[in-house]
């Protein structure tokens, strides 16, 4: 789970970040201040199979297909993205294309992050 | 429920291996993890590159600047042109299995340093903790390439005991002020330190804190090696030359006094050890769940003896997981 | 408050309550916060507390004896966006609606120091508020806009010393003396550490640059409020109403006795403390907070240090809406939530105002939001009637009562943290924002189950599919334009002068009894870049990094 970019708003993070935890999952927390090849450098080095992006500033439609084609440079387009924070629907659809699975908006129950993880993976 | 690992056949990862892919490394730092047999295969087929870092374990309570002082510890290796790999131990939930690991945050200038490596484990809090994953994880460290491998644990539980066993060198990590002083750290740690860095050295009490750890030392039994006690700010990175040099004049005293090598002997005898002991307790699961006459003994007797007895006496072969069976 | 009614009455209500049926919906009945709430107050409950005159030491009920019959809150709403120029024409606009005050909202790459050109700016160029990267911007921004005649607030706080070095530069540009001019400066960086996350050097460095500020302005900008300490982030994190407060007071309290020991007498800096509240949507809680603040400071100020001036001992806040309660779903219902929240803030006494726009959860604030958010105010004003009276709820048991609990929360929290050592050990172990994670994970288990309910998200939530609000957009091209004029800037300055500027600032930094403020003011006048005086002071005072609390 990372906060990329300058933004340093983490509330929503660390809260999804616990809720994961209690559904039994390991969660890298890499802190605040990513920048799209730290994420993906900690992910491969961690071995996670999904990035979580949080984002309040507005630059998320750089950034986060950033983290995209970072992934795709290093061979490990198999990691799945998901993100969330300020997001207007109309850039859900824009991310989407660009290779990110899911973005969640202010007020998703935490459960149905878990769920829809669960699904993607479900072992 | 958290997602589980597929299998990736051994070929594919040592190839990585000696491509030098640190996504190789890292998924078969995952086996080991998961308690995989099938690394037995990537290690052998990796024979000619395994070689042993060397390890420095950390140890100490929370709050005393352990991550900072290893991140110091990390670029001063890497000023020395070393490659670190960094094994950081967090503790899971006891309830959900699940974690959330952070170490790594202290860390982020060497973020993007093909050389350095930072790998968050979650000690699982069963029998093993640190050690069982760790030693396999550091051997693979070693046979990917790296000098240096940092193990850092929160000093809870057994965990400092399980470093001091795995590490060539263990520092334990103190800061002034702790509570009552020293006397506050638990039996065993004095023992184990072959260094004692007295961290945040800047803040009052330090000098009291390095004479009370000399204290104990004279107290205790005379040993071969006499620990250092070092000084370090690790937020300014004030003391960490010195601290390299300690360690450095604790790998020669072991080298030449034959330590080294008896410590690697009886590292390798306990995981000799451990190895029957996690293989045959998997296995022997399996097989009282599978074969039907030899549960019906363990009911008519009524005690364990016997079946135990026989599993190991006359079905010893079954004992070891098909995956981990050495080929041929 | 003496109980005047008879032992026998009260028995009566008791008996009716505890027969008669409940409301059974699963809905906490305590505070957001999670306080008690009884279901009945009455002077029973007051009886101990002494009824208190506004305009008073301890100022329960108002720092002036006026209220709002004096003078109204100053309407300051936030704002700020792309350029410097775009920014100045919304200014303009708002000014012409009867805005009475201005404040800054800056781009990421401005407030975490970095000029648009560098590489970590990528992609955040005037996002969230406007880019400034130079004196040239500053003068842009403030073009047309007469500096003696309008107070300005500036969010912005690691880099808050270059800000207001710039603001003072423009208005010196404009022929005024620094006595003239008056505003505030949010510079709180405690809070940083503990809630924001935008701190850029480590505490005690930090803590030096505000305290220089401080002793700067208290001689040269006597009407400029040095520090605005705030809550406000802190509860928009997740924390409580009484850690909000607690730990904004502790902040406060820590810039008094650092100032103290730099040698300043506590009245010649205090008066211009101020402070910047959130209003959340549980009223009466809200209420409450904002008036024990006000006790809580005032006691201290002159019990503790000792301060006689009495402008040293009134609390005087700004509030903002709080952003957390809005939702992305059903955003019209914004406005409602908006002006309860607004309502609060005003029967709590505020002297500044900022009222949220319906469509913040999803971007920055179309024209017509920010005039609805505006007119939210001017519509409690003038249209409620509350503001022909004094601390119109002063007196209610409840309110009384809550007021008092929350004082005593408060001071709990103040011997936790001083078991520490301070606020800043406390922060360095993690203790504040370890209570806001938690506090935050609670609330968000409790709407998960129901207990607390969210308007369109967790209930009621036939309308969310309609029709979604007109966001703002910042045009991408803005963002390299920005980073073209930052760079002439550099080429078209005197490069000497700049240069020398810089390793002044450092020599300046490097020397802990030198006050930073002149050589940042040199170096703005100069026209170095926010970046590079920033990167000069990160030379000397190095980066932090946080351990994370989750």
């Amino acid at each position: 789970m990372a906060k990329v970019g300058l933004d340093g708003h983490d509330r929503g993070v660390k809260v999804v970040a616990r809720a994961l935890r209690d559904a039994g999952y390991e969660v890298i927390y890499t802190g605040l201040r990513q920048t799209p090849e730290m994420v993906v450098e900690a992910a491969l080095q961690e071995d996670a199979q999904v990035i979580g992006l949080s984002l309040h500033s507005g630059a998320h439609m750089t950034l986060f297909p950033a983290v995209v084609e970072e992934l795709e440079k290093r061979g490990a387009t198999d990691i799945v993205v998901f993100g969330g924070g300020i997001i207007p629907e109309e850039d859900i659809v824009e991310l989407k294309r660009t290779g990110v699975s899911e973005i969640f908006t202010p007020g998703t129950p935490l459960q149905d992050i878990v769920q829809w993880l669960d699904h993607r993976f479900p072992n | 429920m958290a997602p589980e690992r597929r299998i990736a056949p051994e070929r594919d990862l040592a190839a990585e291996f000696r491509a030098g892919n640190v996504r190789g490394l890292a998924r078969a730092i995952t086996l080991v993890e998961q308690r995989d047999p099938s690394v037995r295969h990537l290690l052998e087929s990796l024979a000619d590159r395994i070689r042993r870092p060397y390890v420095l374990g950390f140890t100490g309570a929370p709050g005393t600047g352990k991550s900072t002082l290893v991140d110091g510890v990390v670029r001063l290796l890497r000023g020395r042109d070393f490659s670190v790999a960094v094994i950081a131990v967090d503790p899971n939930s006891p309830y959900s299995g699940g974690a959330i690991l952070g170490d790594r945050i202290r860390m982020q200038r060497h973020a993007l340093d093909p050389r350095v490596f930072i790998r968050s484990m979650g000690a699982r809090g069963h029998l093993g903790g640190v050690s069982v994953a760790s030693r396999e994880a550091i051997r693979l460290m070693g046979a990917f390439g790296f000098d240096f491998v940092l193990l850092e644990t929160v000093g809870v539980g057994q965990s400092e005991l399980e470093v001091a066993a795995i590490a060539d060198t263990t520092l334990v990590v103190l800061t002034p002020g702790l509570g009552d002083g020293v006397q506050m750290i638990k039996a065993g740690i004095m023992e184990i330190a072959d260094v004692f860095v007295v961290n945040k050295a800047d803040l009052p009490g330090a000098q009291r804190t390095v004479q009370e750890i000399r204290n104990m030392l004279n107290m205790g039994p005379k040993q071969a090696w006499r620990p250092q006690i070092i000084q370090t700010v690790a937020s300014s990175g004030d003391g960490l030359d010195d601290l390299y040099e300690a360690v450095e004049r604790h790998r020669t005293h072991q080298e030449a006094s034959g330590e080294a090598r008896a410590q690697e002997e009886a590292r390798l005898k306990d995981e000799a050890a451990d190895l029957v002991a996690e293989w045959a307790r998997g296995e022997a699961r399996r097989l009282l769940d599978s074969d039907p006459p030899l549960a019906r003994r363990l009911l008519e007797d009524r005690t364990p003896y016997a079946a135990a007895e026989e599993m190991l006496r006359q079905r010893g072969g079954s004992l070891v997981p098909e995956a981990a069976r050495a080929e041929g | 408050m003496t109980v005047r009614y008879s032992a026998e009455a009260g028995e009566t209500w008791r008996k009716e309550y505890e027969a008669s049926a409940k409301r059974d919906d699963g809905v906490e009945t305590t505070t957001l916060s999670g306080m008690e709430v009884e279901p009945l107050y009455t002077s029973a409950q007051v009886e101990d507390i002494p009824e208190e005159l506004p305009g008073q030491y301890p100022y329960t009920r108002g720092i002036h004896a006026t209220g709002y019959r004096g003078r109204l809150w100053t309407m300051r709403q936030f704002s700020g966006f792309a350029t410097a120029e775009q920014t100045n024409r919304r200014y303009h606009y708002l000014l012409k609606n009867g805005q009475t005050g201005l404040s800054v909202a800056f781009d990421m790459p401005t407030l975490m120091g970095q000029d648009s050109d560098a590489p970590t700016s990528r992609g955040e160029i005037g996002h969230c508020g406007v880019a400034i990267d130079s004196l040239a911007d500053m003068e842009t921004l403030f073009d047309g806009i007469p500096l003696g005649e309008v107070s300005t607030s500036m969010t912005i706080n690691s880099p808050a010393a270059v800000l207001l070095a710039m603001y003072l530069a423009v208005a010196e540009k404009q022929g005024l003396q620094f006595a003239q001019v008056s505003g505030t400066l949010q510079n709180d960086i405690l809070k940083e550490f503990i809630a924001q996350k935008e701190f850029i050097f480590p505490p005690e460095p930090s803590m030096r640059l505000v305290v220089d500020s401080i002793q700067y302005c208290a001689r040269e900008v006597p009407r400029w409020n040095t520090v605005s300490i705030s809550g406000y982030h802190i509860r928009e994190a997740g924390s409580t109403a009484a850690q909000e407060l607690a730990f904004t007071l502790a902040d406060g309290f820590a810039y008094v006795d650092a100032c103290i020991e730099r040698g300043m007498k506590v009245d010649e800096f205090a008066p211009r403390l101020s402070f910047f509240f959130d209003s959340h949507m549980d009223f009466f809680e809200e209420i409450a907070k904002f008036r024990a603040a006000r006790r809580i400071w005032a006691r201290r100020m002159r019990e503790r240090y000792g301060a006689q001036d009495e402008r040293s001992w009134k609390l005087r806040f700004h509030t903002q809406t709080a952003g957390v309660s809005l939702t992305a779903q059903q955003p019209e219902l914004n406005v409602a939530r908006t002006a309860l929240e607004g309502l609060a803030a005003v029967l709590g006494g505020t002297q500044s105002l900022h009222t949220n726009a319906m469509d913040e959860v999803l971007g920055l604030p179309t024209d017509k939001a920010a005039r609805v958010a505006l007119r939210t105010q001017q519509l409690i004003a003038y249209e409620t009637g509350v503001v022909n009276t004094v601390d119109p709820l002063g007196g209610s048991y409840f309110v009384e009562d809550l007021t008092r609990r929350m004082e005593e929360e408060a001071e709990a929290y103040f011997e936790r943290i001083d078991s520490y050592g301070g606020v800043i050990p406390a922060i360095e172990a993690g203790f504040m924002q370890k209570e806001i994670a938690d506090a935050a994970f609670r609330h968000q288990t409790e709407l998960e189950q129901k207990r607390r309910v969210m308007i369109g998200v967790n209930g009621f939530t036939a309308g969310n599919e309609e029709d979604q609000l007109e966001i703002l957009r910042i045009p991408r091209e803005l963002e390299q334009e920005q980073v073209e004029r930052v760079r002439e800037v550099r080429r078209g300055r005197v490069a000497k002068r700049a240069d020398r500027a810089l390793d002044e600032i450092r020599k300046a930094a490097a020397s802990p009894s030198e006050n930073l403020m002149p050589h940042i003011l040199e170096a703005v006048r100069a026209y170095c870049t926010e970046g590079e005086i920033m990167g000069a002071m990160v030379d000397v005072f190095g980066l932090y990094t946080e351990k994370a609390i989750i």
